[in-house]
């Protein structure tokens, strides 16, 4: 459930959702005077609908957005709940024991009903999904497309929403009005992080929560004083913040590790484009260049110049003789071929996009690691195969 | 919505009507005064339109013309406030399997957890029918539509991955997957590469040759007479349609892009947001 809420971008509506409930709660009370879960769950369940067609309502018939509305609504519906709560409590017959367990959650005070009510949700919902998946997935993604099919659309956006208050108002119990949001949204996002594809974010946003919840209720039961509600909460979010740093493509960690292995990769190639070029002022590639002079051409740290050199020596781009470096054959063709897509860079964009000479070498020195062969190849017949860039030096030729 | 409906009912068919003009070619899709305003503003006003079939018909307006609208109000994803749709002498309810589309592009999000595969799988949800699922024969045709926009490579890439271009392919496939007779495409060449711009032009000729009808909403001026054999000029209301040749004039993209609707467009809003100055029925 939380996954089609994350994707659709409704996480707030959750909260609000979840917020909406609580007076349903005390309006429940108030009339029949009963704590059975019951009851007070069906009056949370019509305060939820009520929120969530307030919603739409002030959406379709005022100027306030979507975000706005939500906001209204999570306040306003708290606001009446707690101020219920309040008068509830100073009632003669009411003491709100058993209510306030729907602010914060009491997840110990379970009884045997609770379970059986959330297990029949639960069938209902893994059932309702399962049934209506391509449905559910074409209105998630692509709304506009599924009317023009013919998908009663609005509808299912109903369904969906009548779904989601039910997730809501069960889940209150366990974890409250404050924290509902977290359990709803955590375990979405964390699975986001692991696959690209909807059935297993699904599936997987569906154990994760479940497991959570069977953790940070074993936590919660083994020390003593821990709620159980805010540990399952922790539990999750701990699982979204590991998903968050080492889910591999969309981690923090992998894109800084890609990060690193790319600036490697376009170090190492000015390292030999820097040797070319010193090559081609002396007229000849075949003498050995000092590695201080090449360091000081560089300009980067001694190290990591150190460790690129043996980079490239290892690939056999580059040989050594004592201290002095040469370029292999295989090297110096890799390093023309980066001075050719420099070159022929340049010359595209002072003559195609009129940028005067003086502007275009610091793009082309991007360019150069990103072009591929075939897109040189393409522009340079395109250019008439010039012969020189605009500084008036040579473009190496093409060599396959 | 705030403005009343006003809901006429299309004429009936009959065998009269196409006896009565035995050379003319079928029309595809026809819109009689259509009018769609989004709350009080007006987007389309009046708009009367005839696109014969087997051609390729360029929309042609300013930003905030109406054109996607004029689309979205054909399939009934906007709902007009008057005027009728007929999609080849039936209302779109009647044609939906006839009709294919191509929103655009950045009306989703791509970083949808899917594939390409999946989304054009999407196409053929309105033939498998609700609850079941697309069978191993859909999914022939799911590639099969892949191969034609020339990305069969990609159909197990997740979305995200797909360069603008390929992205664009994938829409188009979805569409091809419909197996449709007339084609409705928002912006099919905005923000593509050259060679997807080439690969979309080839596959509109080839379903134009199919006997194919293709109504695009397209940006590019340059070249609509290059592309599109049929143009509309739309802001707000019709300012013309007909062939390429005689109707994508200077004087009528003068008339399209010129400054003297602002009137007009005053007026409507005028008429839409007072609504005493309406009758009430």
């Amino acid at each position: 459930m939380g996954g089609f809420t994350l994707l659709r971008r409704q996480s707030l509506l959750g909260d609000a959702l979840a917020h909406a409930a609580l007076p349903g709660v005390c309006v429940a009370f108030l009339i029949t005077g009963s704590k059975q879960p019951l009851p007070l769950l069906t009056g949370a369940l019509c305060a939820g609908l009520l929120g969530a067609l307030y919603v739409v309502l002030v959406v379709r018939g005022s100027r306030i957005k979507e975000d706005s509305a939500i906001g209204i609504v999570l306040s306003v519906f708290y606001a009446v709940g707690i101020v219920l709560l309040t008068r509830i409590q100073k009632l003669p017959a009411g003491n709100q024991s058993g209510l306030d367990k729907y602010l914060f959650g009491q997840a110990a005070a379970l009884v045997q009903e609770d379970l059986e009510v959330m297990a029949g949700v639960g069938v209902v919902l893994v059932a309702a999904v399962f049934l209506l998946w391509k449905e559910l997935k074409l209105l998630t993604f692509d709304r506009a497309f599924g009317q023009s099919l013919g998908f009663p659309m609005r509808g299912l956006e109903v369904v969906l929403t009548c779904l989601l208050v039910v997730v809501v108002v069960v889940g209150l119990q366990t974890v409250g009005v404050v924290l509902m949001v977290a359990t709803l949204i955590t375990p979405a996002a964390s699975a986001r992080q692991w696959t690209d594809r909807l059935g297993p974010m699904i599936l997987l946003s569906a154990a994760i929560g479940g497991l959570s919840g069977a953790a940070g209720a074993l936590l919660s039961a083994s020390f003593e004083k821990l709620p159980t509600g805010p540990t399952i909460v922790l539990v999750s979010s701990s699982v979204l913040f590991v998903s968050l740093l080492f889910a591999p493509r969309r981690g923090i960690l992998w894109s800084m590790w890609r990060e690193r292995v790319f600036g490697a990769r376009i170090r190492r190639e000015n390292l030999l484009k820097d040797l070319y070029l010193l090559g081609e002022r002396r007229g000849s590639w075949s003498t050995h260049v000092p590695f201080p002079i090449l360091l000081g051409m560089r300009g980067d740290r001694p190290g990591r110049t150190r460790r690129d050199v043996r980079r490239l020596i290892r690939s056999g781009l580059l040989e050594r003789s004592g201290d002095g470096l040469r370029l292999e054959p295989e090297g110096l063709l890799a390093a023309e071929r980066l001075v050719r897509k420099h070159r022929l860079w340049e010359v595209y964009l002072t003559r195609r996009l009129d940028l005067p000479t003086d502007h275009v070498h610091r793009d082309a020195e991007a360019m150069e690691h990103a072009l591929s062969d075939a897109a040189v190849n393409e522009f340079e017949g395109r250019l008439g195969f010039p012969a020189t860039d605009p500084h008036g030096r040579p473009i190496p030729p093409r060599r396959d | 919505m705030s403005a009343e409906v006003r809901q006429e009912s299309p004429p009936v068919e009959s065998g009269a009507a196409s006896a009565d003009a035995p050379s003319r070619a079928i029309t595809a899709l026809e819109v009689h005064d259509l009018t769609v305003a989004y709350r009080t503003k007006p987007v389309l006003w009046d708009v009367d339109l005839a696109l014969p079939e087997g051609h390729l018909v360029a929309i042609v307006g300013p930003n905030g013309a109406g054109k996607s609208t004029l689309l979205k109000a054909v399939m009934g994803i906007v709902k007009p406030i008057t005027g009728w749709v007929q999609v080849y002498s039936a209302p779109y309810a009647q044609r939906r399997s006839w009709v294919g589309y191509v929103p655009q592009r950045e009306s989703v999000d791509w970083d949808f957890p899917t594939s390409a595969i999946d989304v054009v799988l999407m196409g053929l949800y309105g033939r498998v029918g609700w609850i079941r699922r697309p069978s191993r024969e859909h999914k022939a045709i799911a590639m099969r539509c892949l191969e034609q926009v020339g990305i069969p490579e990609l159909a197990h890439r997740q979305i995200s991955q797909l360069s603008g271009g390929q992205q664009q392919r994938v829409f188009l496939a979805r569409a091809l997957a419909q197996e449709a007779k007339l084609y409705l495409m928002d912006e099919p060449f905005a923000g593509v590469d050259a060679t997807t711009e080439r690969a979309v032009l080839e596959l509109l000729q080839n379903l134009r040759r199919e006997g194919k009808t293709v109504v695009a909403v397209h940006h590019d001026l340059q070249t609509v007479a290059e592309y599109f054999d049929w143009v509309v000029l739309l802001n707000m209301r019709l300012v013309a349609a007909g062939p390429t040749s005689t109707t994508f004039t200077q004087e009528n993209l003068q008339r399209t892009y010129g400054g003297r609707l602002t009137v007009l467009s005053q007026a409507a809003e005028a008429l839409l947001s007072k609504r005493t100055l309406r009758e009430k029925r």
